[in-house]
């Protein structure tokens, strides 16, 4: 499928991973997604498509929602990454999470990590936004059940806005 | 499912002069910033370079400022800090408009200026998965000997459909460019030619280190259409600067992307100069556009709504900022 390719070369990587420093041999090659499930075994981060277009594997890197899918592992360097791991403190829901369950903001479930990601990124920076903010913060995000109505109506609820 | 990619290395140089030798010592390496484009090519197989010279660690390529002498902007400035920048919002609107435009807020987060004035051309035959390529015997831009799009010609009809460049277009812009042989500037629309395969000017080893926009910008606005309102690159795009005074135009400038292997500037609109904002220059502007995009089969929306809907941008553009030089 691909022409030859030269030997995969590793690299150490550090880089903080929901709160902890953690250190890996990881192939230079290697996505961030890849990375992230088959490497330290994080497997909340999905992969939704063949590269860049749905957002279920959104993670946090320095704060920012990225695509996981089309970030090199290596380019997290000395970052601090965050995965929907990284949300529930002790078994108990973080209060984005429990308003995606109560407010049924999730149904297959498949786009939940990568939405609640996308939308904890915005509410750590805007944490009253209005529903056109919500609209373009999730833009980058694929739902195929909910009609996205329940997800916005699950965030509004986690920031405490009134609909 | 492990490693969707084939084995490469990666350089992580720290200098402009670092890039560039480290991409003249990799013959086929190629530069990757945001990587929102080249890796996802790259995972279908579209391209497969096996040395990537990552820009994101060079600290040159993120300055960004305005003063009295114009407006500075990186090439690895994001496109979300771009589309938040001050001077950009209130200045050289068509540029921050443009950028809020491009993709999704988390590929914005990671794309840079330099990567999306570089980008890649596209086409329906082209942006498909190795399997879909190789079922379709690939075509004449890679591996393949026929243009699905226009089987009798010779040359890829692939679009240019990047955002920035129109409005930048429009603006004045000139680029930075650093490589083997120094650096040049050039204006921005000298950076491309006309051609689906190779509509970059840049010479071996050479990288854009900075885009440079003139002081007082005249009113501007971008607008593109697009099959949904988020995430999809241009079906078509305008950017248009203007400026009147009684309601008469006193410059014009008008730039697109999307409908032709290179963005442009819309030729022919000197003769605009002096007259008043109404139907019947409207009526013109749409003529010409027609007249000069050369939208093909290459995305799944028809070439002749591309261009029929471009013009319409365009005009409405004109509209709208006449309103408001006026006022
Ligand atoms: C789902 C999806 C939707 C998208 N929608 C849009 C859209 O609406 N509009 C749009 O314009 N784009 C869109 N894009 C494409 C892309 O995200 C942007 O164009 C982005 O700005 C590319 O920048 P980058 O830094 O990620 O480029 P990269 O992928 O890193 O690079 C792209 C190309 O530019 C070259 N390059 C990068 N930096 C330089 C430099 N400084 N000098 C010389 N060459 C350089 C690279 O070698 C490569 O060939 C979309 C992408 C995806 C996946
Ligand atoms: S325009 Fe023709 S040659 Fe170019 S990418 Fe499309 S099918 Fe291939
Ligand atoms: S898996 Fe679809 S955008 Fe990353
Ligand atoms: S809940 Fe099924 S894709 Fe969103």
């Amino acid at each position: 499928m691909h022409k030859h390719s030269p030997p995969s070369t590793k690299r150490l990587l550090k880089l903080k991973l929901n709160g902890r420093w953690r250190e890996d041999a990881v192939s230079e090659q290697e996505l961030l997604v890849d990375y992230l499930r088959d490497v330290t075994h994080l497997t909340g981060t999905k992969i939704g498509c063949d590269g860049g277009e749905c957002g279920a594997c959104t993670v946090l890197v320095d704060g920012e929602a990225v695509p996981s899918c089309i970030t090199l592992a290596v380019r997290c360097e000395g970052r601090n990454v965050e995965t929907i791991e990284a949300l529930a403190t002790q078994g108990r829901l973080s209060r984005l999470q429990s308003a995606f369950h109560e407010k049924l903001g999730t149904q297959c479930g498949f786009c939940t990590p990568g939405m609640i990601m996308a939308a904890e990124a915005l509410l750590r920076s805007n944490p009253t936004p209005t529903d056109g903010e919500i609209r373009t913060a999730l833009s980058g995000n694929l739902c195929r059940c909910t009609g996205y109505v329940k997800i916005i109506e699950s965030v509004k609820a986690a920031a405490g806005v009134t609909s | 499912m492990s490693s969707s990619l084939p084995n490469f290395g990666v350089a992580q140089p720290g200098t402009i002069a670092e890039a560039v030798a480290a991409c003249v010592s990799h013959p086929g390496s190629r530069f990757m910033a945001g990587g929102t484009d080249l890796l996802v090519n790259m995972r279908r197989g579209i391209v497969s370079p096996d040395f990537l010279i990552n820009l994101s660690g060079i600290d040159e390529l993120t300055a960004i400022a305005a003063d009295a002498q114009g407006m500075t902007i990186g090439a690895g400035v994001t496109i979300a800090s771009l589309a938040r920048n001050a001077a950009a919002v209130t200045q050289y609107h068509a540029l921050a408009q443009a950028a809020a435009a491009i993709a999704g807020p988390g590929h914005r987060n990671m794309a840079t200026v330099g990567g999306n004035l570089c980008l890649d051309t596209r086409c329906v035959y082209y942006n498909q998965s190795e399997w879909w390529r190789s079922a379709n015997a690939y075509c004449l831009k890679s591996r393949g000997d026929t243009c699905h799009v226009a089987p009798q010609g010779q040359r890829c009809h692939a679009a240019y459909a990047g955002d920035l460049a129109p409005a930048l277009l429009v603006l004045g812009a000139e680029i930075a460019i650093a490589g083997p042989k120094g650096r040049r500037r050039i204006p921005l629309s000298e950076l491309y030619v006309e051609d689906g395969k190779a509509h970059l000017t840049l010479a071996d080893g050479e990288l854009i280190v900075a885009v440079h926009l003139p002081p007082g910008a005249p009113a501007s606005a971008y607008s593109k259409i697009r099959v949904r309102g988020a995430i999809d690159f241009p079906l078509a795009g305008v950017a248009v600067a203007l400026s009147a005074s009684d309601n008469a135009i006193v410059s014009l400038r008008v730039a697109l992307t999307g409908t032709n292997s290179w963005p442009f500037l819309l030729a022919g609109t000197d003769p605009f100069v002096g007259q008043l904002i109404d139907d019947k220059l409207l009526h013109a502007i749409d003529r010409l556009v027609q007249k000069q995009v050369q939208p093909m089969r290459t995305t799944l929306a028809s070439a002749n709504y591309r261009r029929v809907a471009v013009a319409a941008l365009a005009r409405r553009l004109i509209a709208n900022l006449g309103g408001t030089a006026a006022a």
